[in-house]
């Protein structure tokens, strides 16, 4: 599994539940080290025994804290680097949609190792999607689950979300757009530093 | 010539869509329709009925001052700027209509592109959809990320090569232990209440190979003389390089001294044997003191080290490639010389090595 995914769980406990609660998660999960280095690459079952250790020690269900893993990917401050990468996908909230099915390329265009499950954006009637996440990354429709949420209110979009399960491999979310412009959401500047 | 103006306005609608950092140029020049995305960058300033080349500086080609040479370049790739500021560098090309009623110009910011989108607070919709600025940015901002993940790994990476290299036991250069391992092993001997004794030996000359025939003969030497001292010594002997050309080696469990003195009369002889580098030949010599230990009392290693380096001392006065055992008398010995010749003797208090008595002794007087 890429450092960067470790990585990314690691801070979103850090910073949601405390060093304190992380340190017992690698512990229980018998890491044998407390930091994930965002550019290596560690055995796939380590990410596994770090989600359930979490889940155990925070006595939520999985898919609960992976939606808010998903949450905390682009709304926390310091991850601003990704929801800016993931509104250049588009100017709307319709336009990100479509933009998802790009996202596993984009993603190998800035780290070439990085591989994230296939997505495929339908669109039912207007207004009215599905996406399918492909496998490579159990519960990876949960965390996209707490991002489209979270875009949503980016764009200033407003959308029902629902969780329809798992299709084969697939996890299928739909995405009914209620209102594309609701609310004014959060400014995006394409020529702004950040960092 | 009413009919032509209507195509003209219907190929500028699309213009504006397809690429819209474009200018259509009447016959004089002056520009009669401007993209909407060009525009933008001088937004109180219309630039409909400006003359094209008072508004912008062509850099290349060079020496093109007129709309007539400018209408030459039909085709060609042009670089030019804003002759006001801020002077955005732009990328462009003209071509020119038949029968050179106009011309039409479409611009694009080349590298310029992130000041640019950053000063004029572009956004997708300035620019086409055929367009790879957006994914251009995008690329740059993730590009940057990655590398600053990147960056954080090689600082961490790095203090941790530095942290193991101060917890390493090794002298990456001989092989041998290091003064840490040295320390280390020293103190556990001391408290495991054996007998040992401890020898410190200098290398002879070793600066003058250094000087003359450069780095790499002096470490060749180093390793050298490392390979002898390792040979001739017991495989649980440690042989431990503490400085520059300085060596500490511990003999556990023996204190016979004729033993210790063929020891060290067979290291000095192998030592002073010349040693080959290249087409060039090193020689040295060595120069040791050894104090044994025999389980009386409760020594400390810093004494122990200071005393083996008062016989080194010792024997560096008694002339070159020698060796000397500690006896009580030198410490005495050393007290004269420090009242008579202060200060004569630098000994570190842990254990670092006395110094030539030639060199010692310039220092002493200054010079």
């Amino acid at each position: 599994m890429h450092g960067l995914i470790n990585r990314a769980i690691q801070t979103f406990v850090c910073q949601t539940y405390g060093n304190d609660l992380w340190y017992r998660v690698t512990e229980a999960a018998e890491l044998g080290f407390t930091e994930f280095e965002s550019m290596l690459i560690y055995e796939e079952d380590l990410t596994h025994k770090v989600l359930d250790a979490l889940c155990t020690d925070l006595g939520r269900p999985q898919a609960e804290v992976l939606e808010d893993l998903g949450t905390y990917l682009v709304s926390n401050p310091t991850v601003e680097a990704l929801r800016r990468l993931l509104r250049f996908g588009g100017v709307n909230y319709v336009e990100f949609l479509h933009s998802l099915d790009d996202l596993p390329d984009r993603a190998r265009l800035a780290v070439d190792d990085l591989d994230i499950p296939r997505l495929e954006l339908r669109e039912q009637i207007a207004g009215q999607f599905s996406l399918t996440c492909g496998p490579g990354l159990p519960g990876f429709g949960w965390v996209m689950m707490g991002v489209l949420r979270t875009m949503a209110d980016d764009y200033g979009a407003l959308v029902f979300l629902e969780y329809s399960g798992k299709r084969d491999n697939d996890e299928v979310i739909s995405i009914t757009l209620i209102e594309t412009a609701f609310s004014e959401g959060r400014s995006f500047e394409l020529g702004a530093r950040t960092g | 010539m009413s009919e032509r103006f209507i195509k003209c306005t219907e190929l500028a609608d699309v213009l504006d869509l397809l690429c819209p950092m474009y200018v259509l140029l009447d016959e004089t020049g002056h520009i009669c329709r401007v993209g909407p995305t060009l525009q933008k960058l001088r937004a109180d300033q219309p630039m409909k009925g400006q003359r094209f080349l008072e508004l912008f500086e062509l850099n290349r080609p060079k020496a093109v001052s007129s709309f007539a040479g400018l209408m030459k370049t039909s085709g060609a790739k042009l670089h030019l700027r804003f002759r006001d500021e801020p002077q955005t560098g732009l990328k462009g090309a003209l071509v020119s209509f038949p029968g050179g009623n106009g011309a039409i110009v479409n611009l694009s910011f080349g590298i310029s592109v992130m000041d640019a989108v950053r000063d004029y607070a572009l956004n997708s919709a300035d620019f086409s959809a055929t367009d790879l600025t957006i994914e251009l940015l995008y690329l740059v901002e993730a590009k940057s990320a990655a590398m600053e993940a990147s960056r954080t790994l090689n600082l961490r990476l790095q203090g941790m090569m530095i942290a193991a290299e101060e917890q390493a036991y090794t002298d990456t250069l001989t092989g041998l232990k290091n003064r840490r391992a040295l320390d280390h092993v020293l103190g556990r001997m001391v408290t495991s209440g054996k007998a040992f004794a401890l020898m410190n030996l200098d290398l002879d000359y070793f600066k003058a190979v250094n000087d003359t025939m450069g780095h790499a003969a002096g470490d060749h030497v180093l390793q050298q003389a490392a390979r002898i001292m390792v040979e001739e010594t017991r495989g649980d002997d440690i042989v431990a390089r503490v400085g520059g050309d300085e060596f500490v080696l511990i003999f556990g469990e023996l204190t016979d001294r004729k033993n210790l003195q063929r020891i060290a009369g067979r290291l000095i002889e192998l030592l002073q044997e010349p040693i080959r580098f290249g087409d060039q030949t090193c020689r040295i010599s060595a120069s040791a003191g050894t104090v044994i230990w025999c389980n009386e009392g409760e020594p400390k290693a810093a004494d122990l080290l200071h005393e083996a380096d008062l016989a080194l001392y010792a024997a560096k006065r008694a002339g070159r490639a020698c060796h000397k055992f500690y006896c009580s008398e030198m410490r005495v010995e050393n007290q004269d010389n420090s009242t008579t010749q202060a200060p004569a003797v630098p000994v570190v208090a842990s254990g670092g090595s006395v110094s030539d008595p030639d060199e010692t002794a310039a220092r002493a007087t200054g010079t």
